[in-house]
């Protein structure tokens, strides 16, 4: 991908997250939470019925509480391998491209701080299938109504579900997830088990840039349709 | 079969300098950039160096650099140049001119020599080593590398930054780090060498940045970044940065 495709890319989703996550408004439309306020960690949430709404943080809190969360998933992707190729290019030019000269007089790597913290990412990741498993509730508790009625779709369902399957495939294809599921191990022929889940990982991790792509691209659109819904500019339509 | 006259621009000169040279020369069907650099050692310029043997994208030696691209002139078709372009062939960059395309190598014999061997198990002779196929495959994707330093050329960490040839051995040198850590049979670490810790504080891994350029250049194919660097990077987190591996690893070695 050429690094002002990236560089823009990024550009325009950090822009789009930062207005959503302090707006603190117009994230719930009930059965639907954006994916961006969950889970909600302070008592200045909306009621979310039966959602992931836990206000571990009290009332002492007074910003909108996705900042709680989004550092996870945040977290995640920037010391993401994929996404750390995409910005040293894209934003930092080191190197701009293969084989182009960069701009830096000096270069350290990820030996020092604070691109040794790069180092994190394991526990991120860790972090990550926590809120994708939140995440995944959410989706679920989209097949009930706005009264919390099982047995509803809606579009909104179908935007959670697409959205929590690319989480889910993004979170999975991590080379993080592939070294904890049987990278690290020496003998593949004495844990044939771990060596098949190896095996299936690497296959998606092998996508990593088209998934992580893919994920960023969903979270964003499953918040603005919570929004839409939320803000009465949009009426779900509803399948049953 | 048709024939058209090519412009090239090959560098000539020496560790002392030099600059592009401009060749008139004729490209048949079916020809690669080393045919025409040797078309211009018969016909214009008989003193042009070129390091070359197999022609065939196996021995690793014609490495340069082809419209700024590092790749191997024998494996470079002329058919992907339009009959217009200018074809520009320059040595390598990150090592030493000696002259024309050829460079000075030793930096990458260098950083092999300090990458220990592998160390064979005890008790179990040479001839009698079992291993099954799932245990090695990871290795032998490494074992296709060609040693064409395309690569090492190729990675910013040092061909942009001469004062990081100490301290970073380079893709080529960390991925034979991976090759002999994932070796079924190794048993650096029951004498004392703990690879993957040793590929961070002794060969520069944490210079990477895994922008991939590596992987890109690689003539064979090798997944150099996501099959052997990256998994090397997170077996140096194992080691020294999760308390919770460190931990597991003193308890199983207490009960051992």
């Amino acid at each position: 991908m050429p690094p002002l495709v990236t560089a823009v890319g990024l550009a325009l989703f950090v822009t789009y997250a930062t207005w959503r996550a302090f707006a603190n408004s117009h994230y719930y439309a009930a059965p639907y939470v954006s994916p961006f306020y969950s889970p909600c960690l302070a008592s200045n949430c909306q009621d979310m019925k039966g959602g992931a709404d836990w206000p571990l943080f009290g009332s002492w809190w007074g910003l909108s509480p996705a900042l709680l969360v989004l550092v996870f998933p945040l977290g995640f992707r920037l010391t993401c391998y994929y996404y750390r190729k995409a910005y040293y290019r894209g934003i930092w030019s080191s190197p701009p491209a293969c084989a182009v000269a960069e701009p830096h007089a000096k270069y350290t790597g990820e030996t020092r701080f604070p691109l040794i913290l790069q180092n994190s990412h394991r526990y991120f990741f860790y972090l990550a299938l926590v809120v994708a498993g939140i995440l995944t509730y959410d989706a679920v508790l989209g097949f009930r109504d706005e009264h919390g009625n099982w047995g509803h779709m809606g579009l909104g369902t179908l935007v959670l579900l697409a959205n929590i399957a690319l989480i889910w495939a993004y979170t999975v294809s991590c080379h993080s997830c592939r070294h904890v599921i049987g990278g690290k191990l020496r003998h593949f022929s004495r844990h044939p088990v771990r060596y098949r889940l190896w095996g299936w990982v690497g296959t998606l991790t092998a996508r990593h840039m088209l998934l992580a792509w893919s994920s960023l691209i969903s979270v964003g659109v499953a918040d603005f349709y919570v929004y839409l819904v939320s803000s009465g500019a949009f009426d779900d339509p509803r399948f049953f | 079969m048709s024939s058209y006259t090519a412009h090239f621009k090959v560098w000539r000169g020496d560790a002392d300098g030099g600059g592009l040279a401009d060749y008139q020369v004729e490209v048949n069907d079916g020809e690669v950039v080393l045919d025409i650099i040797h078309r211009l050692q018969a016909t214009q310029a008989a003193d042009l160096a070129v390091r070359w043997n197999c022609k065939a994208g196996k021995c690793g030696s014609c490495s340069a650099e082809v419209n700024g691209r590092p790749r191997l002139m024998c494996m470079t078709r002329m058919s992907v140049f339009s009959r217009e372009e200018t074809v520009t062939v320059t040595p390598m960059r990150t090592f030493p001119v000696i002259r024309d395309l050829v460079t000075d190598v030793s930096f990458n014999y260098t950083k092999a020599r300090e990458v220990p061997a592998f160390v064979p198990p005890q008790g179990v002779a040479a001839g009698e080593y079992r291993m099954a196929q799932q245990d090695v495959e990871r290795s032998q994707e490494f074992r296709k590398c060609i040693e064409c330093f395309l690569c090492q050329n190729t990675c910013h960490v040092v061909r942009d930054h001469d004062e990081n040839k100490p301290a970073f051995s380079g893709p080529r040198f960390l991925m034979r780090v991976a090759e002999l850590d994932m070796h079924p049979l190794d048993a650096a670490a029951e004498a004392g060498l703990d690879r993957a810790a040793s590929a961070q504080d002794e060969h520069g891994l944490g210079y990477c940045n895994i922008t991939k350029c590596c992987t890109e250049v690689c003539p064979e194919g090798i997944h150099i970044t996501d099959n052997a660097l990256i998994p090397l990077k997170e077996r140096a987190v194992d080691r020294k940065y999760d308390p919770l591996v460190w931990l597991g690893s003193k308890i199983r070695r207490r009960g051992q």
